[in-house]
């Protein structure tokens, strides 16, 4: 019914996904870190997420470029500034939400 | 005791998880029906469609893997390219690991299988603000990935059944990391290494094709932080008498 092919594509998508998940968790959990890789660890988390949100706001299209004019950028100053106001995480994706579809209405 | 007794309670725990995943579900409800619907189109059944999310179970690179299906791609370079788009995730679980001490291979390797750039981000937050656990960040991890599935396949029928636009939904996952970031900057070595974090990524996204951007920057960034960090503690250190 699920052509062979398909099948072993999605097998080989699975494990090159699957491998990068489970191997630091299993391995980094139960080895004594030194204190500046705890320290870099902790570092990760700011990083990653500033790297992930801030070229979704300030880039588009293929191949990229800067585009500053962008309503995703534009709703996301007023809800980061209710973020760091309110610190609630459900505030500020109602009103993320709310405001982008506004945008969306206006714009 | 009791009230640690009570913490633990299995009920409690499925609630917390399942409550704490919404904005992920949210945001995975409209990404999955889009995906199944251009998987559909793409001439995948919703067997199929389902069968992806379930053994894949990673966004960016299910929409890859359909665009490269329907221009002929093999398996090499299918999964070439996953685990290129997915080696971020390495980062990620690494990251957590710090998190998951002293936890058996069985519930690490359960674990591992939802670690998503959304549950990464909701996890370590709740982790670093306490009142979570390796339990209900497990049930958050699942649910968000059952809402993927079912969301994949019901937009493998056909079906948008969310309007494009509708409600803003298309904004909840950003949303959402917007608010977790502010979470993660904690003190001023927290926003000097997402700035830079930030800025190298805009700098690499435009050079580099694909999103290994994300890994680089983060890495270096990270890597600065820890040298400013040891940086000031040593020069704060000659100044002491």
């Amino acid at each position: 019914m699920i052509p062979a092919d398909y099948l072993y594509i999605l097998i080989g998508m699975g494990i090159v996904t699957y491998v990068p998940r489970w191997l630091p968790l299993v391995f980094l959990s139960r080895l004594q870190l030194p204190g500046w890789f705890e320290e870099w660890l902790d570092l990760i988390p700011a990083a990653i997420l500033s790297a992930l949100i801030l070229p979704i706001l300030i880039t588009t299209g293929e191949p990229r470029h800067l585009d500053l004019m962008r309503p995703e950028l534009l709703v996301a100053l007023p809800t980061f500034l209710f973020a760091v106001k309110t610190r609630s995480l459900a505030g500020t994706v109602v009103v993320g939400m709310f405001l982008f579809w506004l945008a969306g209405k206006i714009l | 005791m009791d009230s640690e007794a009570h913490s633990t309670h299995w009920m409690r725990i499925l609630r917390d998880g399942v409550i704490g995943a919404w904005p992920i579900c949210l945001g995975y409800l409209a990404i999955g029906l889009a995906f199944g619907v251009i998987a559909q189109k793409a001439g995948l059944t919703p067997v199929e469609i389902g069968l992806m999310s379930l053994l894949v179970y990673a966004g960016s690179a299910q929409f890859i893997a359909v665009s490269m299906l329907s221009a002929g791609a093999g398996l090499v370079p299918i999964v070439l390219t996953t685990f290129m788009v997915n080696l971020r995730h390495l980062l990620m679980s690494s990251s957590l690991a710090t998190f998951m001490r002293n936890l058996g291979t069985g519930r690490l390797s359960l674990f591992a299988y939802g670690v998503t750039d959304e549950s990464f981000a909701l996890n370590s937050a709740r982790f670093r603000g306490g009142q979570w656990d390796w339990r209900r960040a497990l049930v958050l991890n699942h649910t968000t990935n059952l809402t993927w599935i079912a969301s994949t396949v019901a937009g493998g029928f056909g079906g948008q059944f969310i309007p494009a636009g509708a409600f803003g939904i298309d904004y909840a996952l950003i949303a959402m990391f917007l608010c977790l970031l502010i979470f993660q900057l904690r003190g001023r070595l927290y926003v000097v290494v997402a700035i830079l974090a930030g800025l190298l990524a805009v700098a690499l996204s435009l050079l580099i094709p694909g999103n290994s951007y994300i890994v680089i920057a983060s890495v270096i960034a990270a890597a600065l932080g820890v040298v400013i960090k040891r940086g000031r503690l040593s020069s704060g250190a000659e100044g002491q008498p």
